[in-house]
C-alpha cells in the first residue's frame, strides 16, 4: 500500500537532538482519510485510488458527493484526492470503506508535501523572481524596485528584437500548488494522527495538505534510505 | 477540521522541556552560571559561563535567555536556549535587584555603575523578595 494521506498544516516549532542540535519542524495533523472509489482499467480505464478526508456539513457538500460518499458507508467528506496507481494488482490492496491513519507513514524515512502556498498577490519583479533591482543612488529616480531592460533590438541572435515569450515581469504571486520534496520524516504519532517532518511546508497552517512518499530523492538521502 | 494548534505544537515538544526541578527559578538581573556542553574532538566537557541575566524571551521550548559579562574589559553577551541539551544546569550565583523586564541599560554603564543592588528581605517594589532569600 503506497503511504498517501490528506490532512492540516499545524504550524511549526523545535526539536533538539541529543547532541543538542536544533531542527526546524513542521507538525501535520493527517488522516484519518477514508478510501471513496477504487479505479481499476475495467472501470474507469486506469488504476487509482481517491481517498476523503474530513468530515463536513451535508449542508456544504452537494447530493452528488453525499451519495458518492455514502457508497463507501461514510459521512459526507470535504476534500477527495486521487492517487494514481501503477496496475490493478496494486489497486486491489484497497478496500471502498478502508480507513487510512498516519501509520502508514511508520516505516518512511522521507516524503513530499503538497499544498497550496500563501497568495502573495501581485507582485513586481524583485519579489517575484529575485531580481536585483536598482541602485539607492548614482542617479537613479523613482526606478529603484524596476526590472531594467527587458530585451532590444537584436539581443538574441537570429531575432530582430522584441520581448521574448515566458520574459520573467511582475506577476500574481503565491496561491499554487507546491509540493516540497524530500523531507525528512522525524516522528509519526499514529494515535493522535501527527505526522512531524523537518522544514517547511508551503501554504498557512491550517492549511489542506498532501502527503505521500518521497519519488526522487538526492544521493545522501537514498544511502540513507537503504541504510535503515 | 477543528483543532487548538497551540496544544499540539506544545504537546509534541514537551518531553524536551526540562522540569522545573532541572531549572531554578530565574529572574531578571541574577547573575547565574550557565553550564554548557561542548563537544570537543569526541570528548565532552562542560565550559561554565558565568553573568548576569538581562533579559528573557520567548515561552515554552522557545525560551531564551540572554546572559552578558565582562571578558577582558569588553562586554560579552551569549544567548541561550534554555531548554536545549547543550546547557546542562543553570545556577544562580546571586539575586539582583532588577525594575525592569531587560537590562539593555547595562550595556552603556562602565565600572561600579554596571553592578546591581543585591535584592535583600523586605523591599518594597519587590513582593516575594522576602520568600526568595
Amino acid at each position: 500500500m503506497p503511504p498517501f494521506i490528506l490532512g492540516r498544516k499545524v504550524g511549526m516549532t523545535r526539536y533538539y537532538t541529543e547532541d543538542g542540535k536544533n531542527i526546524p519542524v513542521t507538525v501535520l495533523q493527517v488522516g484519518p482519510c477514508v478510501v471513496t472509489q477504487v479505479k481499476t482499467s475495467e472501470s474507469d480505464g486506469y488504476s487509482a485510488v481517491q481517498f476523503a478526508f474530513e468530515d463536513v456539513r451535508p449542508r456544504l457538500s452537494t447530493m452528488p458527493l453525499i451519495g458518492h460518499d455514502a457508497k463507501a458507508q461514510t459521512a459526507p467528506k470535504r476534500l477527495h484526492k486521487e492517487l494514481r496507481l501503477d496496475d490493478d494488482a496494486a489497486a486491489s490492496e484497497f478496500e471502498l470503506g478502508q480507513t487510512v491513519l498516519a501509520d502508514v507513514f511508520a516505516d518512511v524515512k522521507f516524503v513530499d508535501v503538497t499544498s497550496s502556498s500563501k497568495g502573495k498577490g501581485f507582485q513586481g519583479g524583485m519579489k517575484a523572481w529575485g531580481f536585483k533591482g536598482k541602485e539607492a543612488s548614482h542617479g537613479v529616480e523613482r526606478k529603484h524596485r524596476s526590472p531594467g531592460s527587458i530585451g532590444g533590438h537584436g539581443s538574441e541572435a537570429g531575432n530582430s528584437g522584441g520581448v521574448k515569450k515566458g520574459k520573467r515581469m511582475a506577476r500574481r504571486l503565491g496561491g499554487f500548488t507546491t509540493t516540497t520534496r524530500n523531507l525528512d520524516v522525524v516522528s509519526v504519532d499514529a494515535e493522535r494522527g501527527l505526522l512531524i517532518v523537518k522544514g517547511t511546508v508551503p501554504g498557512p497552517n491550517r492549511g489542506i495538505v498532501t502527503v505521500r512518499e518521497a519519488v526522487r530523492l538526492n544521493r545522501r538521502k537514498q544511502t540513507t534510505v537503504k541504510a535503515g | 477540521m477543528k483543532f487548538n494548534q497551540t496544544e499540539i505544537l506544545e504537546s509534541v515538544v514537551a518531553h524536551q522541556l526540562k522540569s522545573e526541578e532541572d531549572l531554578p527559578n530565574l529572574s531578571v538581573g541574577d547573575t547565574i552560571d550557565v553550564h554548557q556542553r561542548i563537544i570537543e574532538g569526541g570528548k565532552e566537557r562542560t565550559q561554565v559561563f558565568q553573568g548576569v541575566l538581562i533579559g528573557m524571551k520567548g515561552r515554552g521550548i522557545n525560551r531564551m535567555i540572554t546572559v552578558r559579562r565582562i571578558v577582558a574589559n569588553e562586554g560579552v553577551e551569549r544567548i541561550f536556549p534554555l531548554h536545549s541539551p547543550k546547557v546542562a544546569k543553570i545556577e544562580i550565583v546571586r539575586h539582583g535587584d532588577a525594575r525592569r523586564a531587560k537590562l539593555y541599560y547595562l550595556r552603556d554603564r562602565v565600572g561600579k555603575s554596571r553592578r546591581l543592588r543585591d535584592r535583600r528581605r523586605g523591599m518594597k517594589h519587590v513582593e516575594d523578595s522576602g520568600a526568595r532569600n
